[in-house]
């Protein structure tokens, strides 16, 4: 007897989190192929030097380096605090903003250009109004 | 083209009005420029009206509505905390333009209480603290951390900032606050977003300012012994750089506004006697020390510490009181810093007064990104 097997795989939490069939999850960015700008999320128009139709799909590396960052104390209501907000230029190009985790929310202990990882995982628990779980990434010391 | 006069320029006491309309609260800031010109509403030729929370609902129109329909034209501008900046400027380009003699620039907010920034996609699911956080206080304190890892900014350089403000505030009847906040208190406040404390964050207030704007004819028409000359008026929109699509870049837009200041007026920034600047969180500051060429690159901390930017200092910043202290009404800020501005030109700042002020300058920016610049001399 037939059988109707749905296994509930988490959606993307953002576009340019792409989840393969198989093989690990990443971050996919679109690069100019003028000028070796990098954005996230598809686009045809480079911003910086205003190709058209130069875009180039990559794969964005999961190794970076913390830029700068934040200590966030108080957020919207129900959001868990104190939590680092960190900018982190990726190897190869690219820059992305996410949470860096596994890490004391302490200043002295948060260095500037530290290597960092990303890790994907569940989106802490958030679903959307359909109920469906959402695949993120956060940035852990590497 | 002709030169641009500020004929007439105020601004309500900051506070919050909850029972007020926003149209009310911006007729008051209208009449009371109206009154510092000697000019009725029948004189105006235009209108260009700031507000951002009621954006699409004809704000302009509607305080014309409270104060005299006499069916001039009217624009209403939104562009973030450049709005004011945004009216101002509109209305200085229309005399530039020739088109009028007489117009009137408004600026008017009312503010919810709470965070600003940062609020949900409407599809999927909440980002908010799952990728960093989008809430203004965090987005400056990692614009200020980047000025940290550069130059080695410390979060007591950063509170030394609004300690000063807070102690301007004092010195002005119309800051929501005029209390004195010593660096303990600053640094001790609730943590916000490290490194700005609940101190170190602009005070949402609800607010009105209104700015007469006349042609050189007009002004000579009127008698010139208050008038205030507008040497420069620039925006700029976020020119690409290489993190600005995950970190609003509040530098580059601000550079390239002021070079255009700059030469528009013809002064460099050893001329400008006092500023007021975006000061929306104390890590905002900062880095406007140096965007502005009030000092070299890396020396902001030092600009602080050794007193260049207090009242009495070399530049005065933000002696109002700034966003930290007198309060920021988005649609209104940008106007608001004109009216402090010319208060100072006019040698009518009481307390607070900058001694033999000629050249002061303005700077709003607003996120996303647009940066207002003006530059203002007092008539000699
Ligand atoms: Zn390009």
């Amino acid at each position: 007897m037939w059988r109707n097997v749905t296994e509930s795989r988490p959606l993307p939490v953002v576009d340019y989190l792409k989840i393969p069939e198989k093989g690990e999850p990443y971050l996919e960015g679109y690069r100019c192929k003028k000028c070796g700008a990098i954005f996230l999320g598809e686009r045809n128009v480079c911003s910086k030097c205003f190709a058209r139709n130069e875009m180039e799909v990559i794969k964005l590396s999961d190794y970076g380096k913390l830029h700068s960052f934040a200590i966030v104390y108080r957020s919207f209501p129900g959001i868990d605090v104190p939590y680092v907000s960190a900018i982190v230029d990726l190897e190869g190009g690219g820059t992305i903003k996410g949470n860096l985790i596994n890490i004391d929310p302490d200043p002295d202990k948060i260095k500037f250009d530290m290597p960092v990882k990303l890790t994907y995982g569940d989106a802490l628990g958030r679903k959307d109004k359909e109920g469906n779980s959402y695949l993120s990434y956060f940035f852990e010391p590497a | 083209m002709s030169d641009v006069y500020v004929v007439g320029v105020d601004m309500i006491k900051f506070g919050r009005f909850p029972e007020r309309s926003v149209p009310n609260i911006g007729a008051e800031a209208a009449l009371m420029a109206l009154d510092d010109a000697g000019l009725s509403i029948k004189d105006m030729q235009a209108m260009y009206c700031g507000n951002l929370g009621q954006a699409n609902a004809m704000v302009g129109q509607r305080i014309l509505q409270e104060i005299g329909q006499t069916g001039m034209p009217v624009v209403n501008v939104a562009n973030a905390c450049a709005t004011g900046a945004t009216a101002f400027r509109e209305a200085w380009m229309s005399i530039k333009a020739g088109m009028y003699d007489v117009v009137l620039a408004v600026g008017v907010e009312q503010m919810g209480k709470g965070l600003l920034g940062g609020a949900g996609n409407s599809d999927g699911i909440p980002k908010e603290g799952l990728l960093g956080s989008g809430t203004m206080p965090c987005v400056f304190a990692e614009a200020g951390m980047e000025h940290a890892k550069e130059h080695g900014t410390t979060f007591e350089q950063f509170a030394k900032i609004s300690v000063k403000n807070h102690h301007h505030s004092t010195m002005n009847p119309k800051a929501m606050y005029q209390i004195e906040t010593p660096l303990d208190d600053v640094m001790n406040a609730e943590m916000i977003s490290y490194p700005n404390t609940k101190l170190m964050c602009s005070v949402n207030v609800d607010g009105s300012a209104a700015a007469i704007l006349v042609s050189e004819k007009k002004a000579k028409e009127l008698g010139m012994a208050r008038a205030v000359k507008v040497r420069a008026s620039a925006m700029a929109s976020d020119p690409y750089t290489d993190r600005d699509l995950v970190m609003p870049d509040v530098n580059a837009c601000t550079r390239l506004a002021a070079k255009d200041a700059y030469e528009q007026a013809g002064v460099g920034p050893e001329d400008i006697n006092l500023v007021e600047l975006h000061d929306c969180f104390a890590t905002a500051e900062m880095l406007h020390y140096e965007n502005l060429g009030l000092c070299k690159d890396g020396d902001a901390g030092k600009m602080i510490d050794e007193g260049h930017v207090e009242l009495g200092g070399r530049v005065p910043v933000n002696v109002s009181g700034g966003l930290l202290s007198k309060g920021h009404p988005l649609g209104a800020t940008g106007i608001a810093n004109i009216y402090e501005i010319c208060t100072h030109l006019r040698g009518e700042a009481g307390k607070r007064q900058v001694e033999g002020a000629k050249i002061g300058m303005t700077h709003v920016i607003g996120l996303g990104t647009a940066c207002g610049i003006h530059i203002l001399e007092k008539n000699s």
